[in-house]
C-alpha cells in the first residue's frame, strides 16, 4: 500500500520557539499542559462569546437581498 | 441570481464563526461586521470558484483573511504602529467585545503579531486542523505550528503566567490551600 507520511515537519522552527530556556533559568521551553488549557480555555470563551451572539440580521438581510434578486418582492 | 439553498445556509451558518474571527484579527465589532460583510459579497460573487464537497467555512475564511489582510497593509501605510494602534483602539472600547473578564486576555492577544494571532484563533478557537489553518493562511503546516506554539509562549508571557500557579483565582485558592494545609 501507499505509505502516508506525514508532511515533512519543519521542525526547526518550532526548536526555535521552544527551546530558548537558558541555562539556570527556571522558565520552561514548553508551557505547561496546565497553562496551555487555561490559555486555551480563554480564548475559547472569548471566541464563543461572539459565536452565541448568532447571525445579525444584517447578514440574513444581506443574503436575502442577494437572493431575491428580484425573484421576491421582500426586502 | 438566485443562489442554491445548501449554499445559503452553509454561507449563513459560518457567520458566527466568522465574525469571532473578524474581531480577533481587527479588534473592533463594526469593522469585524463591515469585514464579514465584505466577504460574504465577495464569496458570493465568486461562489463558483467553490468546491462543492470541500470545506465551505475554510474557504470563507481564507477570504475573509486575505481581505483583511490586503485592507490591512493598506491601513498599514497610514497608521505607523499598527500593532500598537489596534492595542490601542481595543482599550477605548474594551466593554464592545465581549465581557470585560476577557480583557486582559483579549489586551495580551492584541499584542500578539497578527500572523501568531490569527494561527492561534484558528487552530485554538474555530477549530481548524492545522493542516486546514495552513490552507487558510497559505503557509506550511509547520508555519502554523511554530506559529501558534509562539503565540502561546508570549501569551503565557503577556499574562504573566509562565507557570499555572500564576494565574489569578488559582493563585488564591493554592494559598489558601497551601496555607490551611489539607
Amino acid at each position: 500500500m501507499n505509505e502516508r507520511k506525514p508532511q515533512g515537519q519543519q521542525t526547526t522552527m518550532e526548536t526555535a520557539a521552544t527551546n530558548r530556556n537558558k541555562k539556570g533559568i527556571a522558565k520552561p521551553a514548553k508551557l505547561s499542559r496546565e497553562v496551555q488549557a487555561r490559555l486555551g480555555q480563554q480564548l475559547r470563551a472569548m471566541y464563543d462569546e461572539v459565536v452565541s451572539q448568532g447571525v445579525p440580521d444584517r447578514f440574513t438581510e444581506l443574503l436575502n437581498r442577494i437572493n431575491g434578486g428580484g425573484s421576491k418582492d421582500r426586502q | 441570481m438566485p443562489m442554491d439553498e445548501s449554499v445559503r445556509k452553509a454561507v449563513l451558518g459560518a457567520v458566527p464563526s466568522l465574525r469571532a474571527f473578524a474581531i480577533s484579527l481587527c479588534g473592533n465589532v463594526d469593522r469585524a461586521d463591515d469585514l464579514v460583510q465584505e466577504t460574504l459579497l465577495r464569496a458570493l460573487a465568486n461562489i463558483d470558484s467553490f468546491q462543492p464537497g470541500t470545506n465551505m467555512s475554510a474557504w470563507l475564511f481564507t477570504i475573509l483573511r486575505n481581505h483583511f489582510r490586503s485592507e490591512y497593509r493598506k491601513r498599514r501605510r497610514e497608521v505607523e504602529d499598527s500593532d500598537g494602534h489596534y492595542a490601542e483602539s481595543l482599550k477605548s472600547q474594551p466593554d464592545q467585545i465581549g465581557q470585560v473578564e476577557f480583557r486582559e486576555f483579549r489586551e495580551a492577544l492584541a499584542q500578539l503579531p497578527s500572523d501568531q494571532r490569527e494561527a492561534l484563533v484558528l487552530v485554538g478557537a474555530s477549530g481548524f486542523s492545522y493542516e486546514e489553518a495552513a490552507h487558510i493562511c497559505d503557509c506550511a503546516v509547520g508555519t502554523i505550528k511554530s506559529r501558534v506554539n509562539r503565540a502561546r509562549t508570549r501569551l503565557a508571557e503577556l499574562m504573566g503566567v509562565d507557570s499555572a500557579d500564576e494565574f489569578g483565582p488559582d493563585q488564591q485558592t493554592r494559598a489558601v490551600l497551601a496555607s490551611g494545609g489539607e
